[in-house]
């Protein structure tokens, strides 16, 4: 038995993310939960140092109102359709702050979480041979094998959020968290941190998590807090429950572009909201019809009854 | 210039590209697939050349069967109907690191001619005038894959003399060098572009101008370019699409026109 963790997004927040902390917000263009980015730019979090494999969307807008002086990422673009406009104001033109980022590869970054979640001092790859990009981040350090056969590798430090906040299907109470379709590296990201956030479309009951044990991605000893908030990920997916809206992925790129629709989109869509049940309900019940798929069940597997 | 000449030929730009890309896939297997037109070339690779080709996508999929044009690498089309879907640690270390990638697409802001390319900034990279996206896993792709194919529009601003930033490496013009490098990856093997198609010549490392499209001339590529191509002593024409090829593309790959009109 475990105990609840269940809290509200506002609540949650509210109490594990504080100004000044290292946060990683991951999904892999699945499941990146937008309402916790939503509810972190509600609540006027400052200086915090962002991480993510791909900034996407959720961290233009983050880092557009001004919730970040620092950038960790892998990718930096809008996947599928261009550029992440108030990012790259920031970066090219310090506009209208400067922000500072440190650049992996992917790998590298994954490989990060991976140290982080081990408990390792670094994590070996081969990657970075001849590139430019340990010359721009000097945490990217060459090594050589100590087993005497002379092979190279780039090692890169661990990654250790104060916070990650991961989306699942669905959890129980205790935050014991199932996921499938793309897992990107949020069980790497989940252990590495200090404190975990898990918001899912669904709570279920315990008994839904122990009848399929190879689906827990994420179990809840390292979970601090779980939420339920159907269609936090808009306009990302969750596999099986709503598409990606690429409208909106479009869209963004019209809004970001200039600081002025940027700023009224956030107070239109996030300061003018208490929650994200405002915001689905804003939207209205068509639109997210529109982005519900078909069904396709997976087949069933026997675990069998050892009693 | 030579989207027009394309256009009177019956068939775009876009869709010669793709075409001309599929076809270098005969016989390959395991495939690290990029959106946007190596998707594209994959799944018509797979329609005709090559039965075998295993879609592979960085987001942590194996043995896509999409069924619908993804428009995103982590589209969810590509995770209903897979072989397998793994973690992104997974995916890199035990199928990219360990060498089962046979080919991988990769694209380029800038590349220069021995196929360096950089994804990265345009300028300065601490005060750069274009921040590009970075690396992604292209630099492990590149380091990696066994072969690299890379699928991009040439100008004078993207085939340059000297790139701004190698994010990830090319061949170095030094083929003891290269050959004694340790890793699987020895460079992009191929670039396909709007106005031609090009090889990696073995000893110089350096790109080499294998075909013209249909309707393009040297004195065009020449043009298009930052430095004097080498062109292959057999320099031929591109073959135009198949009907067969046109009519995938058209009717099941990209009936939308998103990336090939």
């Amino acid at each position: 038995m475990s105990t609840s963790k269940v809290a509200t997004m506002h609540d949650a927040v509210a109490d594990l993310v504080r100004d000044g902390d290292t946060v990683a917000v991951e999904g892999f263009t699945h499941l990146i939960c937008f309402a916790a980015g939503h509810e972190i730019i509600r609540q006027r979090r400052r200086d915090l140092t962002l991480c993510r494999m791909t900034p996407d969307v959720i961290y233009d807008q983050m880092i557009g109102a001004g919730v970040a002086r620092k950038l960790v990422f892998s990718w930096l673009g809008n996947p599928g359709v261009g550029s992440l406009h108030a990012i790259r104001r920031r970066v090219e033109n310090a506009d209208p702050e400067p922000l500072e980022v440190e650049e992996y590869s992917h790998f590298g970054m994954v490989c990060r979480y991976v140290a982080g979640a081990s408990n390792l001092p670094f994590f070996p790859i081969r990657s970075y041979y001849e590139s430019d990009i340990p010359k721009v981040n000097p945490k990217i350090v060459p090594m050589r094998s100590p087993y005497g056969d002379g092979t190279e590798v780039y090692v890169v430090p661990p990654l250790r959020p104060d916070v990650t906040i991961v989306h699942a299907q669905r959890a129980d109470a205790g935050g014991n968290a199932q996921i499938w379709g793309l897992l990107g590296c949020q069980k790497e990201a989940a252990f590495a941190a200090d404190r975990v956030i898990v918001v899912c479309e669904e709570i279920v009951d315990e008994a839904v998590v122990r009848a399929d044990p190879n689906r827990t991605v994420i179990p809840g000893i390292v979970v601090d807090a779980v939420v339920e908030e159907p269609l936090a990920c808009h306009p990302s997916f969750v596999q099986g429950y709503y598409d990606r809206d690429n409208a909106f992925y479009l869209r963004w790129d019209e809004i970001a572009r200039d600081a002025g629709t940027l700023d009224a989109w956030l107070k239109e869509w996030v300061y003018d909201l208490s929650s994200h049940a405002e915001y689905v309900e804003k939207m209205g019940a068509a639109y997210w019809d529109a982005l519900k798929p078909e069904p396709a069940m997976s087949g069933q597997v026997n675990y069998g009854r050892y009693a | 210039m030579s989207a027009e000449a394309a256009a009177d030929l019956g068939y775009s730009q876009a869709e010669l590209m793709i075409a001309a890309s599929a076809r270098q896939l005969a016989g390959e297997r395991n495939c690290f697939v990029g959106i946007g037109l190596p998707n594209i070339v994959c799944n018509l690779a797979q329609r005709t050349v090559a039965p075998d080709l295993q879609l592979v996508y960085e987001s942590g999929v194996f043995g896509a069967r999409p069924e619908r044009l993804p428009l995103s690498i982590g589209d969810p089309t590509l995770v209903s109907g897979s072989t397998a879907v793994t973690s992104m640690f997974e995916l890199f270390a035990f199928y990219l690191q360990a060498g089962l990638i046979d080919v991988a697409f990769l694209g380029a802001a800038q590349i220069d001619r021995f196929g360096n390319i950089n994804t990265t900034v345009i300028g300065d990279y601490a005060k750069p005038k274009v921040r590009l996206p970075g690396s992604g896993g292209a630099c492990e792709i590149a380091i990696n894959a066994r072969k690299v194919f890379v699928i991009m529009r040439q100008g004078q601003r993207s085939f340059v003399d000297t790139i701004h930033f190698r994010t990830s490496p090319g061949h170095s013009g030094d083929s003891e060098h290269d050959r004694n490098r340790g890793w699987w990856g020895s460079g992009p093997t191929s670039v396909v572009t709007d106005l031609g198609t090009y090889f990696f010549d073995e000893e110089a490392g350096e790109m080499t101008l294998a075909t013209l499209h249909p309707g393009v001339t040297l004195d065009q590529v020449r043009e298009n370019m930052g430095w004097e191509p080498r062109v292959a002593a057999d320099l031929g024409e591109t073959p135009s699409p198949s009907e067969e090829e046109l009519r995938l593309i058209r009717e099941e790959l990209d009936p939308g026109g998103v990336y090939t009109r």
